[in-house]
């Protein structure tokens, strides 16, 4: 065996022109600068990580408290930092396409192969390792509290979950480090996504991370729908249930049924590159379309996975920040179960272009305009919540106000989409993709930094600092206004999507206000990286002791903040609807258990952690064709899993009511000699999370 | 399906072992007939993916009361709802999928001499 | 308290401990099949979809390379074997002793295996005579259809056999009768999705 041979059974396809950091020594480009910095960049941040960590000793406290833990709020926290990060690198990346396309007459500084890899990663990034990441960590840390359970169903299948999410992120970030990424954008359609047009590693890059985090996400949905079947508190039926906990529900179904479609689509394409087979090439047999329809049967449930909890989180801010029971609880679960079912049945609309005949297309344009009706309802519900409410003008509601204003905009364009006729006019032109950044962007975005904002206090006992959290949103509201609405303006003017340059002077003013808008968008991220460092440091003034600074309806606000492990002392009964702010209504918002008993909390387990090292390296090892890497990863993937199966939760652990009832009653004691906020003072130092009993709506 | 305590109970267990047997018969019969139908050929084209569909989802039936113990009992309310809502889901998907490349499949016929 | 506890909530005197209901496991499983339940559709789609004369592309179609015979053996032991499993259920449900339950299913793992064994000298005649997933589209489908079913099943062999040695080791605890209710939907679930692939491969494609 020569040395070649060898190196190629350790190594797969993997040589050293793969290392992009290396790029701006032997070949410096303006564009390649660009690229080996990306790499750079997160190559130092790894290192800055762990030097950090190593410098505060704080790699013990990480593995023991996070990394091994099953604590749903820590799952949940895990989970947001991840999408932060991501966050973080989706952002710049559509910055830095607005900056080519504002300089793109000229044609701009980046070559046509970086610029499709960035609108790749940025559209996959953004939905499935920024928002449903977020989501699902909102999710987490929430649902439970919300229905008065100790944690999850399954609390170890919920820290796999995470470990399959991040081994996807993780390649995606390897891919900006090692080898390049898939040109295909998020859809990856065949056959240019297929091995004849893009043989290199791009394309399986994408296919790996989407089939890992697919897989994390549907045991997310198995696990929540259980939770919220089997886990509610005594006396919580359906319809007592908190309006986040029921879009995290629809959501999760979605999830469980949506998911399947993608890990499909993927699968048979990965059949096609590695294995030769026919499902989606140009030649011999293969139907390429078939792509299209299968990805899309998950594609768009998936914007109704990502949308549903967003508009929970609204309705929990719009009712709790008015004062007010919300308006149409019942209408909500409705519009909400309506959305879920009918987002399966549209998912045509996104390749009217196709060639099906008019009839299809008629059948599936009807379908979409009806999600527009109770979309429309949901809408309506809120501002009736609103309406006479006592409104506080604070960060989440801001964002709500922004959302429904231009929400309904992003929706009206969607009617118009939602025409086979106007489509064809307007199809794969940036009218679409101002389209989905008007309903993402306010749709989803502000929903989750709403709902970050919200719950904050809840987890970590001090609430983020209001006037940076008011800066970022701000820059969040306009820099989207002033970077999509131009992209309206020049896809009506003929201007396709995923195009690097282009020769029609007219569109570089408007170019250049998205180029603007990009720039207040870089600044919302950085007011928010502010915002969260000058809350920690001046935490003391914005303590929650109470567990209730906005005055809460729901049952997430009757316990301690931050939670303690086992959430609450004694699992209470629940007799309403909003219970939290019923009971605080009849002066019994803080009743005094009789008794306490033993509780038993799962254990730590390191299953999560393997399944995010060895996931990651199985992907890899997939990716460049290191078998025995992919052969090495999976069997330790299933021999963890095998025996964590047979052997079951080995360190179980009680917390003896001694000591669950000594922690509730001193909290209590705080509770009683905290003054009571009124509301004027909600984003005071006087807010101590002590809410003082006010206007309250006492209909029964 | 998950038995709390496990107790010889002979009257039970022989009315378990029936319902396994009578699911194991029929299910054993719907299968037979269609393979039949067309080993023998003796059906008309037609008659033959009519036995075969009908035995078929018949037999998917009988699997789901006798082996997966699915019925209209209120106990297996929460399993019959999650099996209807798979299957509408399940008929959207692939009856969609169907009508989608069908239809296109038609319209990308190259007809000699025809303008389609 | 009784007025107090009609508004908003309480707490009970006598508080609930952990949740340990068994049936969450089985709630849980039966999600999880129904999500592979749409998997196996889409592949079931995507291959009635290729039955075309264009996605055959001038291959063999269906009625060149599918055998009765050997599709009429693999059902009939992959169906006596869920018959089997119910056997083994119904002897753990009642306590019919260890012996009972692990010899039903030590015969479902040989009808398993038997089933598998066929399916593999099926693969292996497909291969021999041309008939490979890289000949086209149709065959693709049916290359990914089938062996996912066989895979699922071989997942479900080896379920079995650590079932088995648990069984032997420990015996019939509550961990492993909650193991075998979720194998046992697990097993009975993969044949009924070899009715749709007997339904639609062999006999649809064969009639």
């Amino acid at each position: 065996m020569t040395s070649q041979e060898l190196w190629s059974l350790a190594l797969g396809r993997l040589d050293v022109d793969a290392l992009d950091f290396l790029k701006a020594f032997y070949a410096p480009s303006e564009n390649d600068d660009i690229l080996s910095g990306a790499a750079w960049v997160v190559i130092l941040g790894a290192v800055t990580v762990v030097a950090l960590l190593t410098i505060f000793r704080a790699w013990r406290p990480l593995f023991r408290d996070w990394l091994t833990s099953v604590d749903h709020k820590k799952i949940g926290v895990m989970y947001i930092v991840l999408a932060m990060v991501m966050l973080v690198r989706g952002v710049l990346e559509g910055v830095v396409m607005r900056a080519q396309q504002a300089d793109g007459l000229t044609g701009g500084f980046l070559s046509a192969n970086h610029f499709g890899q960035l609108f790749s990663t940025h559209g996959t990034i953004m939905v499935l390792f920024m928002a449903m990441p977020f989501l699902t960590g909102l999710i987490n840390i929430v649902v439970p509290l919300q229905i008065g359970a100790r944690d999850v169903s399954f609390p170890m299948l919920n820290s796999v979950s995470l470990g399959f999410t991040t081994a996807g992120a993780a390649l995606i970030m390897i891919s900006l480090v090692i080898g390049e990424f898939s040109t295909g954008g998020w859809t990856a359609y065949p056959p240019y996504t297929g091995r004849v047009f893009q043989p290199g590693v791009g394309p399986d890059y994408w296919l790996w991370a989407v089939i890992l985090s697919g897989v994390g996400s549907t045991l997310t949905g198995i696990n929540f729908v259980v939770t919220i079947y089997k886990e509610r508190a005594p006396g919580m039926g359906f319809m007592q249930m908190p309006m986040f906990t029921w879009t995290a529900l629809c959501t999760a179904i979605m999830m469980i049924f949506a998911m399947p479609a993608v890990t499909v689509s993927s699968a048979m394409l990965v059949l096609d590159r590695y294995l030769g087979f026919h499902f989606f090439t140009n030649d011999l047999g293969g139907n390429m379309m078939n792509y299209a329809n299968i990805f899309w049967l998950f594609g768009h449930p998936e914007v109704y996975i990502l949308v549903l909890p967003a508009f929970g989180v609204y309705s929990e801010v719009a009712s709790t920040f008015s004062g007010k029971r919300l308006y149409g609880y019942g209408s909500l679960v409705a519009a909400t179960m309506v959305i879920a079912l009918l987002s399966f049945t549209v998912w045509l609309h996104h390749f009217f272009t196709m060639g099906q005949s008019a009839d299809v297309n008629a059948a599936f344009g009807i379908a979409t305009m009806l999600i527009g009706v109770p979309t429309g309802v949901k809408i309506y519900d809120w501002m009736a919540t609103l309406f006479r409410g006592r409104i506080r003008f604070t960060v989440p509601v801001i964002y709500l106000l922004a959302f429904m204003m231009l929400f309904v905009l992003g929706g009206l364009t969607g009617i118009l989409l939602a025409n086979p006729a106007v489509d064809f006019q307007v199809h794969n032109t940036l009218f679409l993709v101002a389209h989905f950044h008007n309903m993402l962007i306010p749709g989803v975005l502000f929903g989750l930094f709403a709902g970050y904002t919200y719950w904050f206090p809840k987890i970590f006992g001090f609430r983020l600092n209001e006037v940076w959290g008011r800066i970022a949103a701000f820059n969040w509201i306009a820099g989207f206004m002033l970077a999509f609405f131009p992209l309206y303006v020049v896809g009506a003017m003929g201007m396709t999507r995923r195009t690097m340059a282009y020769a029609e002077p007219a569109f570089q003013i408007w170019f250049h206000i998205a180029g603007v808008g990009a720039a207040l968008l870089t600044a919302g991220l950085a007011s928010l990286c502010v915002q969260l460092w000058v809350s920690i440091r001046n935490r003391e003034q914005t303590r929650d002791i109470g567990g209730d600074p906005w005055d809460g309806r729901t049952l997430e606000w009757a316990t301690p903040s931050p939670v303690p492990e086992y959430n609450f002392a004694v699992i209470p009964r629940v007799h309403s609807r909003e219970a939290f702010a019923s009971a605080k209504a009849a002066g019994a918002g803080y009743p005094e258990p009789a008794s306490y008993a033993d509780i038993d909390l799962p254990g730590p387990t390191w299953t999560g952690l393997v399944m995010a090292i060895f996931g990651t390296t199985l992907g890899f090892g997939l990716i460049w064709y290191m078998w025995w890497l992919a052969a090495l990863s999976f069997a330790v993937i299933a021999v963890t899993l095998i025996g964590r199966a047979i052997r079951g939760d080995r360190h179980p652990r009680v917390i003896p009511a001694a000591e669950v009832a000594a922690e509730h009653r001193a909290w209590l004691a705080r509770i009683r000699a905290l003054p009571a906020a009124p509301r004027t003072q909600e984003r005071s130092p006087a807010n101590r999370g002590m809410a003082a009993p006010e206007y309250r709506d006492l209909r029964p | 399906m998950s038995d709390p305590a496990p107790q010889s109970n002979d009257d039970g267990y022989r009315r378990g072992l029936r319902g396994y047997l009578s699911g194991f018969l029929i299910a054993a019969l719907l299968t037979a007939v269609p393979f039949w139908a067309v080993a023998t050929g003796r059906l008309s084209a037609v008659a033959t993916i009519a036995v075969i569909a009908g035995c078929g989802i018949v037999q998917f039936g009988v699997h789901l009361r006798y082996f997966l113990h699915v019925d209209l009992s209120p106990g297996k309310r929460d399993e019959l709802h999650l099996i209807l809502f798979s299957l509408l889901l399940l008929i959207i998907m692939v009856a969609g999928t169907i009508w989608i490349m069908v239809n296109l499949n038609l319209r990308m016929l190259v007809m000699p001499g025809g303008d389609m | 308290m009784s007025d107090i506890a009609q508004t908003g909530f309480s707490f009970d005197a006598t508080p609930t401990m952990h949740n340990d209901d068994p049936g969450k496991a089985i709630s849980g499983f039966w999600l999880f099949m129904m999500s592979d339940l749409i998997i196996f559709s889409l592949f079931f789609a995507t291959y009635a979809t290729m039955l075309t004369p264009m996605s055959i592309a001038g291959g063999p179609g269906p009625k060149d390379i599918l055998e009765l015979r050997s599709a009429a053996f693999e059902t009939g032991a992959l169906l006596t074997s869920t018959f089997t499993f119910g056997l083994a259920s119904l002897a753990i449900a009642h306590g019919r002793g260890r012996a009972q339950a692990m010899g039903w299913l030590l015969v479902t793992l040989a009808l398993g295996l038997v089933f598998l064994g066929l399916e593999g000298r099926e693969f292996a005649r497909l291969l021999d005579i041309g008939a490979v997933p890289q000949r086209s589209g149709y065959l693709s489908a049916l290359w990914g259809l089938v062996p996912l079913h066989g895979l699922h099943v071989t997942a479900g062999v080896i379920w079995l056999t650590i079932l088995l040695v648990q069984m032997g080791t420990q015996g019939v605890t509550g961990r492993v009768r909650a193991g075998a209710a979720r194998l046992a939907l697990f097993w009975h679930f993969l044949d009924l999705i070899w009715i749709g692939i007997f339904s639609v491969v062999y006999l649809g494609g064969l009639a």
